[in-house]
């Protein structure tokens, strides 16, 4: 491992400060994903600007406007979050992601922040003896030819078929949250669809974030939909392993015609996958296995599989359409 | 940096890519806390940091300057097993033991957890309380790995003490 300068900023001024002015400086959050990567040699910075320490731990709530608000500050750790009494009853769909990902102690440590900004667990990427153009650009991409269970199905690029890991990323983008970003210039509010990216022949940029650019938060407006959402995650073993395939959803039905839907797809794209096609052709519908499936084919028209990874297409149709009728019966139901 | 460990204060000097879990082991010779994976992957290397319960090999020792360290060994009082260290005992909770003590940290930490009303996944209700049923303390222990599989045998240990704590509280 290469020498390191260990900062512990006063600010997040100071903090954006170093890392903007060193290309070769990051930022350290809860750490467990970079620390994994100082070891495996997939990140290689000079200095470390440890954030932790910094005032962006709190959850506010905001209940003067028609739907509560939440800010969350980027270090509030995901075991917190997740068990948040306003998130568990007006975003209930937030807490089921953070709660299907990782275990107990990693909850404990990871922040909102660096869950978003977590880098993809394709095993390419992960091994520094083989190419990679997400970790070294040009070098090319092992995961097009060889192991491609893991890979993209939508919005893959040929310099890249890398999924994004991240639960929480996929609940967020379902509920259309905005990303409090500090730089030198300032603050900034970027819409959750924004934050990441698809790779195109730029793979090694997981988000719109530039260098120095620091998530100090997120916030999150609730809504009828929100209220009645979940999360579903497909994966190999029943705990402590990441996606194959997961659905973020949310439903607000008026009598049994969608008014409001929202869906967002994990495990299939460089970046959480919100199913703007399907919800279109589901709001105003009754909301029927057939319809969803029909809604969901729609959103899969430009699917691109192998051998390997065929299998995620009737995955997600299956987990899309159980998700949102197991929220219509609840939404059905009065409770 | 100092480090309370298991009540005992120590200052060291660290290089800064030194690890929480390779300070404690290497450098202040704290074998209680082991290492298994080294990737965040197995759990053998859980203490409780400052009450939680943490992997100490994903974490650099530096970003926890005057931390509060458990490990298995710091958890009973004077010659009294912690009622976790006891029931992995009354439930044979290992075999070769190598797990075992971030199996202890973990399930100490988790029951904390469910005190304090933390759901999980497997919580059917988000917005009631979860109960220590089996699918809950699986769920909530998977987190830790043990090569010789002697799950069934940790599951009834760590059952045992959250039944205990139950009546306890
Ligand atoms: S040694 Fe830390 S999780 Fe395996
Ligand atoms: S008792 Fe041997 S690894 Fe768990």
């Amino acid at each position: 491992m290469r020498e390191l300068t260990y900062l512990e900023p006063d600010d997040t001024t100071e903090a954006v400060a170093a890392v903007s002015g060193d290309p070769e400086a990051a930022y350290l959050g809860g750490g467990t994903n970079l620390v994994d990567h100082l070891k495996l040699g997939l990140a290689t910075p000079s200095t470390l600007v440890d954030v932790t320490g910094l005032p962006m731990d709190t959850v506010e709530v905001h209940t003067s406007g028609a739907e509560p608000v939440m800010r969350i500050g980027a270090n509030v750790r995901n075991s917190d979050l997740a068990a948040h009494p306003v998130l568990r009853a007006h975003l209930p769909v937030v807490s089921r992601a953070l709660l299907a990902g990782a275990s107990g102690q990693i909850r404990n440590q990871a922040t909102t922040g660096g869950n978003l900004l977590q880098r993809t667990r394709c095993v390419y990427f992960q091994d520094t003896t083989t190419p990679c153009n997400k970790r070294e650009p040009g070098s090319g991409c092992s995961a097009l030819q060889g192991y491609g269970r893991y890979n993209a199905v939508l919005g893959a690029s040929d310099a890249c078929v890398a999924t994004h890991p991240s639960d929480l990323a996929v609940a967020l983008a379902a509920v259309d949250a905005v990303v409090l970003v500090q730089g030198v210039d300032g603050e900034r509010r970027v819409p959750f669809a924004d934050l990441h990216r698809l790779p195109g022949d730029e793979p090694e940029r997981d988000t719109t974030l530039a260098h120095g650019e620091l998530v100090t938060g997120v916030e999150l407006t609730a809504s009828p939909a929100s209220r009645t959402s979940t999360y579903a995650k497909v994966r190999d073993r029943a705990s402590y392993a990441f996606a194959l395939v997961s659905v973020a959803g949310a439903l607000d039905l008026d009598e049994d015609t969608v008014r409001d839907v929202r869906i967002a797809w994990g495990g299939i794209a460089h970046k959480p996958w919100r199913a703007t096609v399907a919800e279109d052709a589901l709001r105003g519908k009754r909301l029927t296995e057939d319809a969803v499936r029909e809604a969901v084919e729609a959103e899969l028209a430009d699917a691109s599989t192998t051998d390997q990874s065929a299998y995620k297409l009737p995955m997600v149709r299956n987990t899309t359409a159980h998700t949102l009728l197991t929220l219509a019966g609840q939404a059905g139901d009065p409770r | 940096m100092t480090l309370a460990v298991d009540g005992t204060e120590h200052t060291v000097d660290v290089d800064t890519r030194t690890t929480l879990l390779d300070a404690l082991r290497e450098r202040l010779g704290v074998t209680s806390v082991k290492k298994g994976c080294d990737h965040g992957q197995c759990g053998a290397c859980t203490v409780l940091l400052d009450g939680r319960r943490h992997l100490t090999c994903l974490s650099l020792a530096v970003a926890h300057d005057g931390a509060e360290v458990t490990t298995a060994s710091g958890l009973g009082e004077d010659d009294e097993l912690h009622p976790v260290q006891q029931a992995f005992l009354d439930h044979d909770g290992y075999q070769c033991g190598y797990c075992t003590p971030g199996q202890v940290c973990s399930a100490v930490g988790a029951l904390d957890e469910l005190k304090e009303g933390h759901p999980s996944h497997v919580t059917e209700e988000l917005e009631g309380e979860a109960e220590p049923t089996e699918e809950e303390l699986r769920e909530r222990m998977s987190g830790n790995l043990c090569r010789c599989g002697a799950y069934a045998g940790i599951l009834a240990a760590v059952r045992q003490a959250a039944g205990e704590q139950e009546v306890a509280s």
